[in-house]
């Protein structure tokens, strides 16, 4: 049953292109992008029990250095796509160093704090980043010789980087070191009694959700060929974390969905209702209330409960 | 010289209003362990409320009072109702309170509109003192003056009231107070309406100083959370401390390294977090 519906689901993603409208591509295309982003932070709010409210700082930053490195030192993406990853996951390093001297919410506020930081500065830091205006004239990269301007190309593109980003993300929670991650998130001090290194393990969770965030800050800019101060906020962080919370923290395919039903929801009703803030406030506040646990959770205990029967 | 008068008496006025939004926001985490992140959100609410009611009632200082209330009013009803049904989901608790936060941001925008609006200074303090041959612009000394005032108030509310004893055992021991019969629940509302009711009133009075506008939600959250960060959460003493010290770090930061303000903001809490995690007087770790 399982593997029917994921075999409906690849050959449902790769007709998809062939099927529907540019705008339609573009959508999932960007689905994909969202997609990476929550799943990164998955590991840690979902795997790692550490709720980051400061993720966007990996995806604005992998964007702004891919960007900066092309327009001011004009170096090919061959070039700039490595050295903007490099230095997201140096600055996460350094960014677990000080957010993991707590726990809880206190990792919550420090992690808040420091993305808070980076959107100061890309705010005013004009002549590095021109604040508000955000940085233009970027370009997509060629990969293997394909051009990815055109949107059908972009969306395998965006397609393969995913598929791999989840399957390196599902690998690292099915290896004894996800175990041991997950029991620093159940048992922390039963962890450490059985001589694991538990602030260790977190730190290199918080790196490699970091890694995986910048990942998908660069598929972010390659796709909007613009970077604005706004992919630093906290507005981005939090539509992140609600979309781990709204799919299901913890399951793999989680992240993916509540990214789907985030960016649906800002694409359709954005189009219809003006107020698309309040909305989002609105939208945080059911899902906390009515859908706690996420929905994948949710519809496997439905249909545990049905199939029972 | 008038440049370091004035930046050092900013960062006082600053210091002042950051301790107004953090005490509430401190007390409310060391209780409840709720991070609040609507707070900056009822800053501004309370700035713009204040700003209707200048209007009819042309006086600041009623002004404060009334949309301290009414911020308060909506504090309360939004923990009585919703972030009860939430208890133990801290995750859960802090999305809510941000998704509050959008909603007011957008009311707020709904109803004033974008453009900053600018609220009068009262009547006596609009013209500079002169002191020692130095013009100090008198309503930043009364900010200061209030926010001490504050701070003395809370500290006696806390040290020398039965309702802070009752508050202080709520933080340190939350099981064994409601096992000696400390009403716990209606704790968490009249601290939830105090913190809601000190932002409020925090947003008008420093109108004269920042108009109201919108965004000044987001401007003034991050600093009241490195605050708290520095002094230690349900710490009083650590918000005063911590508030005064980013309120100087921020304004020279500003006005001596424009760009580079924020960056700066943040090395105070590397500093403190790399060798005290829990803050300056925080007794628990965060």
């Amino acid at each position: 049953m399982k593997k029917i519906a994921a075999l409906l689901l690849i050959i449902a993603l790769l007709a998809w292109p062939f099927a529907v409208g540019e705008f339609y591509v573009n959508l999932v295309s960007q689905i994909f992008i969202a997609a990476i982003f929550a799943a990164s932070l998955n590991l840690l709010v979902g795997y790692g029990g550490l709720p980051s409210l400061g993720h966007a700082s990996f995806l604005g930053v992998a964007a702004y250095l891919s960007a900066l490195i092309s327009l001011r030192w004009g170096l090919d993406h061959s070039l700039s796509a490595p050295l903007a990853l490099a230095g997201t996951t140096l600055m996460a390093g350094l960014f677990g160093l000080i957010a993991l001297r707590a726990t809880g919410l206190g990792f919550l506020m420090l992690t808040l704090a420091l993305s808070q930081v980076l959107w100061g500065t890309a705010n005013r830091w004009v002549a590095l980043t021109e604040g508000d205006n955000g940085l233009r004239g970027l370009t997509r990269p060629q990969v293997f010789g394909l051009n990815l301007d055109d949107s059908t190309t972009f969306y395998f593109f965006a397609l393969v980087v995913a598929a791999f980003s989840f399957w390196m993300i599902a690998r690292l929670v099915a290896s004894p070191f996800g175990a041991a991650l997950q029991g620093t998130r159940d048992q922390a001090r039963r962890m450490s009694t059985l001589g694991h290194n538990v602030w260790l393990i977190r730190w290199v969770a918080f790196v490699y959700a970091g890694f995986w965030g910048g990942v998908s800050g660069l598929l972010f800019v390659y796709y909007h060929k613009y970077i604005h101060p706004a992919s630093l906020s906290l507005t981005n962080s939090a539509e992140a974390m609600l979309s781990v919370i709204a799919g299901g923290a913890g399951t793999l395919a989680g992240p993916a969905i509540g990214a789907a039903i985030i960016l649906l929801l800002k694409n359709y009703v954005s189009a219809y209702v003006e107020r698309w803030t309040m909305l989002l406030g609105f939208v945080f506040v059911a899902i906390v209330v009515f859908m706690p646990d996420g929905l994948v959770p949710g519809v496997k205990r439905l249909w545990a409960r049905w199939s029972r029967r | 010289m008038q440049f370091w008068v004035i930046q050092t008496l900013n960062s006082l006025a600053l210091g002042g209003l950051l301790f107004l939004l953090a005490a509430g926001f401190s007390l409310i985490f060391g209780l409840m362990r709720i991070a609040n992140l609507t707070h900056g959100a009822y800053y501004m609410l309370g700035a713009y409320i204040g700003v209707s009611i200048l209007k009819v009632i042309p006086n600041l200082w009623v002004a404060a009072l009334l949309g301290g209330l009414t911020v308060a009013v909506f504090g309360g009803l939004v923990e009585r109702f919703i972030l009860r049904k939430l208890a133990g989901n801290e995750l859960g608790q802090v999305l809510v309170t941000l998704g509050f936060a959008y909603i007011i941001a957008d009311f707020c925008l709904v109803v004033w509109g974008g453009d900053p609006i600018p609220v009068p200074t009262p009547e006596g303090l609009d013209s500079p003192i002169e002191i020692a041959g130095f013009m100090f612009p008198a309503y930043r000394l009364a900010v200061v003056a209030i926010a001490l005032a504050t701070g003395v108030a809370l500290y006696l509310l806390m040290e020398r009231t039965r309702l802070g004893a009752m508050i202080r055992a709520g933080v340190d021991d939350m099981q064994m107070a409601r096992a000696v019969g400390i009403p716990v629940s209606r704790l968490f509302t009249i601290v939830f309406c105090l913190g809601s009711a000190l932002a409020g009133a925090g947003g008008i009075l420093g109108g004269p100083i920042m108009s109201a506008y919108p965004g000044l939600d987001f401007d003034m959250l991050p600093l009241a959370l490195i605050v708290v960060i520095l002094g230690g959460v349900g710490s009083l003493i650590g918000a005063f401390v911590g508030s005064f010290i980013i309120g100087f770090v921020y304004t020279f930061g500003i006005a001596l390294f424009p760009q580079f303000a924020y960056v700066i903001l943040f090395l105070p809490m590397i500093v403190v977090i790399a060798f005290r995690p829990r803050g300056l007087f925080g007794r628990q770790v965060a």
